[in-house]
């Protein structure tokens, strides 16, 4: 067992644990994007991020990927995390405004404006679509290519993928385009428990330039019919 | 070349080789690095191949093709030797008499350099200002080596500091010489050397550990490590073999950005040569001591500069950073422990053995034992690479080497740091080149470039230049770093075009400390040093930008205007200049610039005889 202080508390936590998985399991809120159970951290939102450390020495680092340590101090909503979180959050509604997970979390830290050139994009390259293709479902068949600016998603050379199972995995993580793809039940597939108005898999003439590496997805053959 | 069995074989060979030699043979030393060979340095080269050959002088007169020796702006140059006499900027035709007078034993006078200050000639490079005000440790090596013959650096005592280390000296107590002499990293964080070296060797012995040289150098406008790649490749090696006996290191990889063809293929031409000879693989020199090095190309990317993108670019994978800890040294290269030092840190070693850890800590200052090297550039007359102890002031560097500014106008500040530093303004020159202090003023050493600004760089567009880099280079894993960036420099091209407001200025500043404080990687985290350092010091800069739309120095294209004034003597000159055809004018009478033709490009004011192009 490893003993650290979190938010002033003495605490005692199992060796191996990430600071978020630790904060959480205390009961300590903390937010995240591109975190999900099940999946391993990758740490490219910086939502989760925590301030550790003394002084001249405190930094800030993500929780999601940073081990606990012995005598470890963290704190969790200190002024300074707190900046960072909403000017984070800002950053993220100037660029994905119509994901519902993202105006909840704005919401829930007193965001309502943005400062920035507004854009639209339907991608915040959280990579959950990556690692669930990858990790979960050990089938590896989209990932990330080009760097800062031109850094995307999809399969490589934009080739239809042949290891592709369809399995919607991607979809399903997706906290930008946050579409459920319930294909089991036909009558159902892609309705009701996506928010956005336009879901561009299925508008596909006005969302030409869609990001759907699934061609043909299942909910698109359906839709054919 | 005969595979050398031992260490004292290899001792009998330098001997011989020492001995050979000793006769002091006139000699011609042309720099050809990369920017040699781009000024000319070929030419002369196959000048003094024809001429030497032609006129029979080959048994009284040497060539020696070296790499770049650090006065780049007087290249093509010569040196000869033993005598030291330096020609400058030298063209075919001053090749030729320079040959003969060499042949004559005579030196010619009108070719020599010429002191911009007092106006005489200096015949000597040790007394020329510029080389003599610095400590060149590591430059001056480069002067006495060809870097694809392995037979000159052993002639010049090379690989003996490795044997004596080898042979005479434990693991532990090269390890104990380094931490002594208080050696820090030169890629820029300066980590104390002999302590990263500690933690690896205190990592089990049983298990592959690697060493990397990280010579990705990716800093536009530094080239100081193409100078020791290009023109003293051994010494780097020589420094690894050091490196790997102290900590148990089994495979060195050298990772070189593909950008440096030159580099490149000395690397090999010497790493091939070490294995012959027997000074790199199984049983070096018959010693139960093995080891050997892969060489590994960058494939483009300043962000593989990061050590932990580096070892992820070395290992195939796409060159992104990853949180540490777990810090390389204990899972680096496919899991392997692992370390990363900087080509200049290197290139040290063999000189500190050779010194020992007490004569070291004696050139620099406290806590910052040694020489740096700095490629001086921009508004500066002596354009060059520089190895100052540190602690040298920027002044001294400035204005006793550099010989202060190009034109008329005065240094207003240096940026050091590459696109990771900042600029420190003219009235901090005062401070002393070290780690804390240029990071207390809010720039950083990094890997050693130094611009030179003056009242015609427009501190936005300095700022605005290093965010586009960053923005191009981040890896775009961070969400902060990467629209962190984007959004910065979006800003600044707002201030640059006229269009920004006093809201965008406070919102950049907000922006810039929190990119500064949330990114995983040092790319990201230093990113904001141009805008921060350039916000702390240059503010009326922007101030003037914003709330009066004018650029001081006249370079924002959006916010300058070009006009003909009186001065103007209708010469026409600028008229057929314009690749616009936005100037009107009859001969002899003031002509005129038609604005909304004109791109702003400057070639009207470069060409006019009259000074009579204004630009406000």
């Amino acid at each position: 067992m490893i003993q650290l202080t979190i938010n002033g508390l003495e605490v005692s936590v199992e060796e191996g644990m990430t600071v978020l998985e630790a904060a959480r399991f205390l009961g300590f809120p903390i937010p995240t994007l591109c975190h999900m159970d099940g999946l391993n951290p990758y740490g490219a939102c910086r939502l989760c991020v925590v301030e550790i450390g003394e002084g001249d020495r405190a930094k800030l680092v993500s929780s999601c990927t940073y081990p606990v340590e012995e005598g470890l101090r963290i704190r969790t909503t200190s002024s300074r995390v707190l900046k960072a979180r909403k000017m984070i959050l800002e950053l993220l509604l100037a660029s994905c405004p119509q994901s519902k997970t993202i105006q909840d979390l704005a919401s829930a830290h007193g965001i309502n404006q943005q400062r920035f050139r507004q854009e639209y994009e339907d991608c915040i390259l959280c990579g959950r679509c990556v690692r669930m293709c990858e990790e979960q479902m050990a089938a590896k068949a989209i990932g990330f290519r080009g760097r800062g600016e031109k850094r995307s998603l999809g399969t490589p050379f934009d080739k239809i993928s042949e290891v592709c199972r369809q399995c919607g995995g991607c979809i399903y993580v997706c906290p930008a385009c946050e579409l459920r793809c319930t294909y089991t039940t036909p009558e159902q597939a892609i309705c009701g428990g996506c928010q956005n108005i336009s879901p561009p898999c299925i508008e596909k003439e006005m969302f030409h330039d869609t990001m759907c590496y699934m061609d043909p997805c299942v909910a698109c053959e359906i839709k054919k019919d | 070349m005969e595979r050398l069995q031992s260490i004292q074989e290899f001792g009998q060979f330098q001997e011989r080789l020492r001995a050979e030699r000793k006769a002091t043979m006139t000699t011609l030393v042309i720099p050809a690095g990369t920017c040699g060979q781009a000024s000319g340095a070929n030419g002369l080269v196959r000048i003094a191949k024809r001429e030497l050959l032609g006129r029979k002088l080959t048994d009284r007169i040497q060539l020696r093709i070296t790499g770049c020796h650090g006065f780049c702006e007087m290249e093509p140059s010569v040196l000869i030797e033993p005598q030291g006499t330096f020609y400058p900027k030298v063209d075919l035709s001053g090749m030729v008499r320079i040959i003969d007078a060499v042949a004559r034993g005579q030196v010619v006078q009108d070719l020599l350099f010429v002191d911009p200050v007092s106006g005489t000639a200096i015949e000597r490079q040790a007394e020329i200002p510029f080389f003599k005000k610095q400590v060149r440790a590591l430059l001056s090596r480069n002067e006495r080596v060809d870097p694809i013959r392995i037979h000159d650096y052993i002639e010049n005592r090379g690989y003996a500091t490795m044997t004596r280390v080898l042979s005479e000296m434990k693991p532990e107590q090269v390890v104990g010489e380094v931490k002594a002499s208080g050696l820090r990293g030169r890629g820029g964080a300066g980590f104390p050397t002999g302590l990263k070296w500690e933690m690896l060797a205190k990592q089990p012995n049983h298990r592959e550990k690697f060493i990397i040289c990280n010579a990705d150098e990716g800093d536009p406008g530094a080239y100081m490590d193409r100078s020791v790649l290009e023109g003293n490749p051994h010494s780097i090696i020589e420094g690894m073999i050091i490196g790997a006996y102290a900590t148990g290191a089994t495979r060195g990889v050298l990772y070189v950005r593909n950008e440096y063809p030159l580099a490149i293929k000395h690397l090999i031409i010497a790493l091939r040569q070490a294995r012959e000879l027997g000074l790199l693989g199984h049983h070096i020199l018959g010693t139960d001591f093995s080891f050997d090095m892969d060489l590994v190309r960058g494939a483009g990317a300043f962000v593989c500069g990061e050590e932990t993108a580096l070892i992820r670019s070395i290992e195939g994978k796409m060159g992104e950073p990853r949180q540490r800890p777990p810090y390389p040294v204990q899972r680096g290269i496919d899991g392997k422990p692992t370390i990363v030092n900087n080509v200049e840190t290197w290139a040290n070693i063999p000189l500190l053995f050779e010194l020992g850890a007490e004569k070291f800590t004696q050139v620099g200052s406290k806590k910052n034992a040694g020489t740096k090297i700095f490629s001086l550039v921009g508004k500066i007359k002596n354009t060059g690479l520089v190895e100052v102890p540190m602690g040298m002031t920027i002044g001294e560097i400035v204005y006793g080497i550099g010989g202060g500014p190009s034109t008329s106008a005065p240094i207003k500040a240096v940026q050091t740091g590459g696109p990771s530093g900042g600029c420190i303004p003219a009235s901090k020159f005062d401070l002393p080149i070290d780690y804390e202090s240029l990071k207390e003023s809010g720039s950083i050493m990094g890997s050693g470039g130094m611009i030179a600004m003056d009242e015609n760089t427009c501190m936005i567009d300095v700022a605005r230049y290093f965010m586009k880099f960053l923005k191009d280079e981040s890896c775009g894993k961070c969400f902060t770093c990467r629209k962190g960036t984007q959004r910065m420099y979006e800003i600044l091209d707002d201030i640059a075009m006229g269009r920004g407001t006093l809201v965008q200025l406070d919102l950049l500043e907000e922006l810039a400390l929190i990119v500064n404080d949330t990114t995983m990687c040092a790319l990201g985290q230093t990113a904001p040093n141009p805008v921060l350092s350039t916000l702390r010091y240059f503010r009326e800069e922007y101030l003037e930008h914003i709330e009066h739309q004018r650029c001081p120095a006249h370079v924002c294209k959006a916010l300058i205007t070009y006009s003909v004034n009186e001065k103007c003597t209708g010469c026409g000159l600028c008229r057929r200049s314009c690749p616009s055809e936005a100037i009107t004018g009859e001969k002899k009478e003031l002509h005129q610039i038609d604005t909304s033709k004109c791109t702003k490009c400057g070639l009207c004011r470069s060409v006019c005889k009259f000074d009579a192009v204004t630009v406000i």
